[in-house]
């Protein structure tokens, strides 16, 4: 299990996580390489089915990144999205999965730092719960 | 439109445990509406099912498909070349579509995957209403254009009764009494003498009461 290398998806807000992989990447802040990033250009957008069709595809987790609640630039994108991973965790606990293997972050474009230590915060929880498909 | 909920999964997964090839049928009816069983709805639960099975290391088949309207025989017929290749048929229309189809292809197993609860309307986006019972003789005229059999908790027709506080009906504080709303309504528009005129007891003959109900519009048969 100590060899086990989570395969993490991140549907990141373009305004202010993007922005916050930028400011890690000057930084000289490297990603974990299994946190594949999905560039979207509001995390509102991010529905129900965009957050299941990874684990479909046999990911081990899944997170969105997006602004702090009160500076979205398009007002409520990351409350949705909010409500959607909530949502999915339902859905993900009813098929008897961990619903810690998905999950939701505040940024702001200038927390490089952050961005990185929230990647390997959950490549480190998802790493806890093992393998989404067993081998 | 019609107002379903979702079955939960548990529930739909247990349904169709023996099943390895299976049909997600949707309508693009009232239930897309109500965000219950459009296009979207159908790919959510499809791959529920599919993760829920490659969690259990099983080998599934889920289709796709959204009919215009799971209520009319033209579309219903649309599946029929593609119904034999699956075991099993979970419809999310409401709980006229499960028996469409399994009227129209009686040798197929068909399983309803959501809980039709009324006719009702969007207050706002997520939260719905019942607004008709389906009771056969629209009164709502002599109710300021508001319904007391569907949303009186004991359909009076001569309101409000003693449970009536604040607005509110007594089963709930957040039940809203109707008779509260009519009542105002008539005040409004300066007809409340209308309401002391006694209401007689309904016939429910054309409700569900007269058993299931059939209408023929002769101008419309072929």
């Amino acid at each position: 299990m100590n060899n086990f290398k989570p395969q993490i998806v991140a549907f990141c807000c373009s305004n202010c996580a993007s922005s916050a992989a930028n400011v890690a990447e000057g930084m000289k802040k490297a990603l974990p390489d299994n946190v594949k990033i999905i560039q979207i250009p509001c995390t509102g957008r991010v529905e129900i089915l965009h957050l299941l069709k990874p684990f479909e595809e046999g990911a081990d987790g899944v997170y969105v990144a997006g602004c702090q609640e009160d500076s979205c630039q398009y007002v409520s994108g990351i409350a949705k999205a909010i409500k959607r991973v909530t949502h999915v965790k339902k859905i993900l606990e009813e098929l008897s999965i961990e619903p810690d293997r998905l999950n939701v972050f505040n940024l702001s474009a200038g927390k490089g730092q952050e961005f990185v230590e929230v990647a390997y915060e959950m490549v480190n929880k998802v790493k806890e719960l093992g393998p989404f498909l067993q081998a | 439109m019609i107002v379903a909920e979702p079955k939960p999964i548990k529930e739909l997964l247990e349904m169709v445990k023996d099943f390895n090839r299976i049909l997600v049928v949707g309508c693009k009816g009232c239930v897309t509406v109500c965000n219950v069983g459009g296009a979207k709805e159908v790919a959510i639960l499809a791959s529920s099912i599919r993760i829920s099975r490659k969690k259990m290391g099983q080998e599934i088949e889920v289709g796709e498909h959204t009919l215009e309207r799971q209520c009319d025989p033209e579309y219903v017929d649309e599946l029929k070349d593609m119904i034999c290749d699956y075991d099993a048929v979970i419809s999310i229309a409401c709980g006229v579509g499960p028996q469409f189809l399994s009227e129209r292809y009686p040798s197929s197993k068909i399983f309803p995957g959501v809980n039709t609860q009324f006719m009702g309307g969007a207050e706002e986006h997520g939260i719905w209403s019942e607004r008709c019972a389906g009771c056969g003789t629209c009164v709502v005229h002599y109710f300021g254009g508001l319904c007391p059999i569907a949303r009186c908790s004991k359909s009076l027709l001569n309101g409000p009764c003693g449970g009536s506080a604040n607005g509110k009906c007594e089963i709930s504080k957040d039940v809203e009494c109707i008779w509260d709303l009519i009542v105002r309504k008539m005040m409004e528009q300066d007809r409340l003498d209308e309401l002391i005129e006694f209401k007689p007891p309904k016939s429910w003959i054309t409700a569900r009461d007269g058993g299931p109900r059939r209408m023929i519009r002769e101008e419309l048969v072929k």
